[in-house]
């Protein structure tokens, strides 16, 4: 198998902020691309649409060259392979659900391939119910789903979503989620999703990157980018462990789930956990605080072992910033400097990590 | 009451001529209502002002232009008579021209009005979905201006079938040829038949309630469908 490269270089220059980000992108998984509004996130994904030229661009998906200016390449966007999940559902009025689908398969490269993908999103988006509706007599989560649905039809290389779930409420959210997990899981394509959640960056992706004011401020493997002192100050208080664990452990009396990751375990509320199940959890900086004994007597029951790799300090003054290795497993700790210098903290330490919340994404 | 054999000729000639002046002036004027709507060029103004200008200019003054470029001394009734198609003044063809330029606002700017309405976003959905921007053009961007292409339709038709300097001066007003409903009428008045040119007049009159009546109710049925 030859091995696909995706690059994305690409500068622009707008009145309110200089874009000039330079990424590599993973060939499958969800990269969530964040940051706040204005910060040209939906920028760069129209960019590598094609839909705005920036000045300097080099942008290759799957070693095919969509934009190079040295070349005078410069794909037009209804001849790049991708599927775009705009964030208002912008389905077309004049046309029913089952035809804005069509209009997608009829116009893919490989119509038999792209039957089956669609019939599969069908399926993966439970839609077939909704084919012969009028687009006004949707719901906007199902006219969303429609949207994503219509996106794969076209049989992309690439997926784009921007802020696909900011037009929904909570609860569509909730009902939206689960689906692009699966088509995540499901599909072997990369998807680049823009947002500026958090919760929808960790429930979804495996890389990340954090753009702030048209620059890449950090990118990576999502577990070390929470993790980044780099990304301190863009991530502000979401900074933190994101911890891939296996429920080991369900007690019926207390309601209490024990998860089990390397080099240590965590309680957390049961929510309907089966045995062995494989959940993803956040354990914030701002929540874990370290003591030099195992507390006796303490509230908090998450309590674990760890070793002080690195003490940096924090973007107040006032804290400090403590990376814990417990096992195989990295996790930061934000307490105050004054906390470091009464304790006589010192790298290399082993402390106790006591951690007062632990959130399931 | 019924109409003598001229008045139906006249009004068989007016029916051919509004359906035909019809059909070509949405084919004319969708590319220049698309790209008036979309055009960032300093020609936009200029062209929006000759595409205007039948609304204000006296129609014998429009008439007299074409007469004499059609005619046997100018530009192009020379070049139609060197290939072998004669002059185009005072003949249906030549009035067939005379309309089309007399209505071109009155299809371009429903047109226009629909393209620029519509945001940009569609056009980009169909890009992103591999249509070419031609086909976009056809299958998106036409249906969704669906509107605006009736209300084209329905006021060149009407216009045309209203015009009279214009068809006079280019046209003369030769029996079955290019004699039209409101040349008729004319004659009658001329010839003091006011009977025969009450019954015609009447008959415009309930023509044009009767389209301007059905084009606001249309409009209403669309707008309640419409988000």
């Amino acid at each position: 198998m030859t091995t696909r490269t995706s690059l994305i270089q690409c500068q622009l220059q707008r009145h309110d902020f200089n874009l000039n980000v330079n990424l590599q992108l993973p060939n499958t998984g969800i990269t969530a691309i964040y940051g706040a509004s204005g910060s040209g996130k939906t920028t760069l994904l129209r960019c590598v649409a094609g839909l705005e030229k920036p000045h300097h661009a080099s942008i290759t998906i799957n070693n095919q060259v969509w934009q190079n200016d040295r070349d005078s390449i410069f794909i037009p966007t209804w001849q790049r392979s991708i599927g775009y999940v705009f964030q208002e559902p912008s389905l077309f009025a004049h046309l029913n659900v089952a035809e804005n689908l069509k209009f997608a398969s009829q116009r893919a490269s490989s119509n038999q391939q792209s039957q089956q993908l669609l019939d599969h999103a069908i399926d993966l988006l439970s839609i077939e119910h909704l084919l012969q509706r009028q687009t006004e007599q949707l719901s906007v989560g199902e006219k969303q789903r429609v949207a994503i649905a219509r996106a794969l039809a076209s049989s992309p290389q690439l997926l784009l979503l921007d802020e696909p779930l900011s037009a929904l409420d909570q609860n569509k959210k909730e009902e939206v989620l689960p689906w692009l997990i699966r088509l995540r899981d499901d599909l072997k394509i990369p998807m680049l999703y823009v947002t500026h959640a958090m919760s929808e960056v960790t429930r979804l992706s495996q890389s990340l990157v954090i753009l702030d004011r048209g620059q890449v401020h950090t990118s990576g493997p999502i577990e070390d980018v929470l993790l980044s002192t780099g990304a301190m100050s863009a991530l502000n208080d979401e900074i933190g462990a994101l911890l891939t664990a296996n429920v080991k452990e369900i007690n019926s009396h207390w309601h209490l789930a024990r998860i089990d990751f390397e080099g240590g375990s965590l309680w957390l509320r049961n929510s309907n956990f089966q045995l062995n199940q494989v959940v993803r959890v956040r354990v914030l900086a701002k929540d874990v605080s370290i003591s030099k004994q195992l507390p006796q007597q303490s509230s908090i029951q998450n309590q674990f072992k760890g070793v002080i790799e690195q003490m940096t300090p924090d973007i107040h003054p006032s804290q400090t910033m403590i990376h814990l290795r417990c096992g195989q497993t990295p996790l930061l700790a934000r307490i105050t400097s004054r906390a470091v210098q009464t304790l006589g903290l010192q790298t290399g330490d082993t402390v106790w990590a006591q951690v007062k919340s632990v959130a399931l994404v | 009451m019924t109409f003598d054999s001229s008045t139906l000729s006249a009004i068989k000639l007016t029916l051919q001529l509004a359906s035909l002046t019809t059909v070509l002036l949405l084919l004319i004027a969708t590319p220049i209502a698309w790209w008036l709507s979309k055009t960032t060029s300093w020609l936009r103004k200029p062209v929006g002002a000759i595409v205007a200008l039948p609304l204000v200019l006296p129609p014998t003054v429009l008439g007299f232009y074409l007469l004499v470029t059609l005619g046997p001394n100018g530009p192009i009734g020379i070049f139609t008579n060197t290939i072998g198609w004669g002059y185009l003044s005072f003949s249906f063809t030549g009035l067939v021209i005379g309309s089309i330029i007399y209505s071109l606002p009155f299809a371009v700017q429903p047109l226009q009005h629909a393209f620029e309405n519509m945001s940009a976003r569609p056009m980009e959905v169909a890009a992103t979905l591999r249509a070419s921007p031609i086909d976009a053009f056809l299958h998106v961007a036409i249906p969704l201006a669906k509107p605006g292409f009736y209300t084209a339709a329905i006021l060149s038709f009407a216009h045309t079938i209203g015009e009279f300097g214009v068809v006079l001066m280019i046209g003369g007003n030769i029996p079955e040829q290019t004699r039209v409903v409101s040349t008729q009428i004319y004659g009658y008045v001329e010839a003091m038949q006011y009977t025969q040119a009450h019954a015609l007049s009447a008959a415009l009159l309930i023509f044009s309630f009767v389209i301007l009546l059905g084009m606001s109710l249309f409009k209403q049925r669309t707008l309640r469908v419409m988000p």
